[in-house]
């Protein structure tokens, strides 16, 4: 993976100390909380509900076990002993003392890491498929481009007071794991017919109060022009975009207001201009960059056999393996999706383990998913069991991917100070409601997504079931929703009907669940049968 | 002194305005965008924040003074209005007036502006340390300093 050189150290270094600056001057009462907000959102530090959050990038999800430990030793030394991975593949400490914060940032420099633009409306952390550099479907690792645009998107002068926040995600296979198609600017490296490398571009998407899905702009953008091509997209959303109304203010507002069409001819009309400016990366900061992510060492002539005579241990084989593109080696699903759990969390000693495991047995590389799980990219097929073994004495072998427990749930009311209703019991009644292990077999692949409220961190919009947290004179209901999904057929999930309180909400997901069940055509998953027949397939057994 | 990086003080009456430059301001009061087309003479234009600085670029060759205005801090067109002159060739004064904050000056300085007339007074200690604070880019902008993947390679 990547390694900081002098120069990304001593610019991370300054934010430490602009921001321990900041921090002082602000405590000294020479700044208001006002005029501190804005400085420390750019920082990754909210202010919660009962104490400060703190927002830890994880580019492109990827990780070391020496980060991970240094995330282990700051949970226990300056939080509550755990942590919380979130969609967007970054960590997240929701007990931060404010005068701690700037020792904390000098902790992750140490590591390589930061919290720059993690918050704010800035170039957010970019995120990418979290099976990238092993996945068997890969045209090529995407991360040493997503290495670049963190690089060229790192203060940028014209691009860090934007209208709003602003999400990249880069992915270089046909299947999306990384709903690429939610974020405002969604990039895909494909080959032409002359074998170059290049870039899909689909701008225009995001959740929030106004979801949309991202469109293709551009079928292929030359891979050195990507900047070029990136920078017009936000000169055009910058220049254009509303600034009454911050609702409206993300780019997929404006390319909904313009068109695709008009956005796409403005953006290219730029992109001629801007491109001759020589901004661009050359091919041979490329190759400095990608030199990091050359595959690890594999060894050759490994089995592919899988010894199974433990059954605990097929199941979780089944469910958390996925195929990798070197002979004998698998990639390992680890969840953090534990049945009265809290989706995401995880704990000091565990992320210990986990960092053990993938220094011994993954080439010292680790990935978040955006489903606030955990992987170990590069594991032999023959230490698959060893992994499980640590991994089930840490308690984090629940064998659950992609399953209906396998939830993604917001912090909610529990923590955050924009929500309406909480999020993480009614993850927690679902999950026990389905605990029984057959019966998650039986649903299949189910993406329950819950957020509570219409800003849609829990991604309820991408939801083969989403659940929306609302306030309805001043008690907490939930609207059910049917038919997302964040993968390549993206679609947006549609409400069902009148809304649930929250013991009402669990029943009504099982309705539709064994509604599911009773219709499905053999082999159809959950999403297949709704898109087959329709929310009217649906309503009646859901509402009666 | 201006080419150290130095603000140079202007008269005492204009406290706030602190110039990078050190050819002779601009004497006349910018005028509005419509004003500067209807005023075949006026040489000193202003920008608001909705206004598009394309407008402007036929017009450069006349043109001594842009003031671009920051209504509010949070309001970034300013930082593209800038650009796009620079990018047009234009080498006169621009000057960022209105919600200036010491945290942004780093970032318009590199956009291309060279004056700053904030509506609050910056403290010149703050402003020194918070423009030397970062040592180096990662991009190319509109001034001079050399992009990290350029040193890397020589």
């Amino acid at each position: 993976m990547y390694k900081y050189d002098h120069y990304d150290q001593a610019m991370v270094d300054a934010r430490v100390a602009d921001f321990r600056d900041q921090t002082r001057r602000r405590i000294a009462g020479q700044m208001t909380d006002d005029q501190f907000k804005p400085l420390r959102l750019k920082n990754g530090l909210y202010l919660q509900l009962h104490a400060y959050m703190l927002r830890i990038a994880i580019p492109y999800g990827t990780l070391d076990s020496r980060q991970l430990r240094k995330l282990a030793h700051i949970a226990r030394t300056y939080d509550r002993g755990y942590g919380h991975f979130t969609t967007r593949q970054n960590l997240q400490f929701h007990w931060i003392k404010l005068e701690q914060a700037p020792d904390i940032l000098a902790e992750l420099a140490e590591v390589e890491m930061h919290c720059i633009q993690t918050s704010g409306e800035s170039i957010r952390n970019i995120s990418a498929d979290h099976y990238a550099g092993a996945a068997a479907d890969e045209i090529i690792d995407p991360r040493p481009w997503a290495e670049m645009l963190r690089q060229m998107t790192t203060f940028h002068p014209e691009f860090s007071y934007l209208p709003r926040k602003f999400k990249i995600c880069v992915i270089a296979a046909e299947e999306d794991r990384a709903a690429m198609r939610w974020h405002d600017f969604g990039l895909r490296i494909v080959k032409n017919e002359a074998g170059e490398i290049g870039f899909e571009v689909y701008p225009g998407g995001g959740m929030g109060r106004t979801p949309f899905i991202a469109y293709k702009s551009a079928d292929f953008v030359p891979q050195h022009q990507i900047f070029s091509y990136l920078q017009a997209v936000l000169r055009v959303w910058n220049r254009h975009a509303r600034r009454d109304n911050i609702h409206k203010q993300r780019m997929k507002i404006l390319v909904h207001e313009l068109g695709e069409e008009e956005f796409t001819r403005q953006v290219e009309a730029e992109f001629e201009h801007i491109r001759k400016l020589g901004t661009d990366f050359p091919q041979s900061e490329y190759d400095r960059i990608a030199a990091y992510f050359t595959p690890p060492p594999f060894e050759t002539g490994l089995s592919d056999e899988i010894d199974r005579s433990d059954p605990d241990f097929a199941v979780w084989v089944d469910q958390q393996v996925a195929a990798h593109k070197a002979p004998g080696y698998a990639i390992a699903n680890i969840s953090l999706k534990k049945i009265g759990g809290i989706g995401g969390d995880i704990t000091a000693e565990q992320m210990e383990v986990v960092a053990d495991l993938a220094e011994r047995y993954s080439f010292d590389e680790l990935r978040v998913s955006h489903v606030q799980n955990l992987v170990l990219p590069h594991v032999r097929k023959r230490d698959l069991y060893a992994v499980w073994q640590a991994l089930r004495e840490a308690e984090l072998a629940d064998a659950n991917l992609d399953l209906v427990t396998d939830i993604i749930a917001c912090p909610g009311l529990d923590y955050c100070s924009l929500a309406n209703a909480r999020s993480i019991p009614v993850a927690q009644k679902i999950a026990e409601r389905f605990a029984d292990y057959d019966r998650q077999q039986d649903v299949g692949e189910l993406k329950i997504k819950i957020s509570g409220c219409i800003n849609a961190c829990g991604h309820h919009h991408a939801g083969h079931i989403g659940i929306l947290g609302v306030d309805r004179k001043g008690t907490e209901n939930y609207q059910l929703l049917l038919g997302g999904s964040g993968d390549e057929n993206t679609t947006q999930a549609k409400i069902t009907g009148p809304g649930f309180d929250e013991d009402g909400i669990v029943d009504a997901v099982e309705r539709a669940i064994e509604h599911y069940r009773t219709i499905r055509d053999p082999g159809e998953r959950f999403i297949d049968t709704y898109r087959r027949v329709g929310m009217d397939g649906f309503k009646e057994a859901i509402y009666g | 002194m201006a080419e150290s990086g130095n603000p140079v003080p202007q008269a005492a009456s204009e406290a706030n305005y602190l110039r990078f430059r050190d050819d002779v301001p601009a004497d006349e009061p910018a005028v509005s965008l419509d004003s500067f087309f209807e005023q075949p003479n006026a040489v000193s234009v202003r920008i608001e924040a909705g206004d598009d600085p394309e407008w402007l670029i036929p017009h450069l060759a006349r043109v001594k003074l842009v003031e671009v205005d920051f209504p509010k801090f949070r309001d970034g067109r300013g930082f593209s209005s800038a650009r796009i002159l620079r990018e047009a060739g234009y080498t006169g004064e621009i000057k960022a007036t209105g919600d200036v904050l010491v945290d942004l000056v780093w970032f318009m300085r590199r956009c291309g502006f060279d004056s700053f007339a904030p509506e609050v007074a910056i403290d010149p200690a703050v402003l020194e340390g918070a423009l030397n604070r970062y040592p180096y880019v990662y991009q190319h902008a509109a001034d001079d300093a050399v992009p990290i993947w350029k040193l890397r390679h020589g």
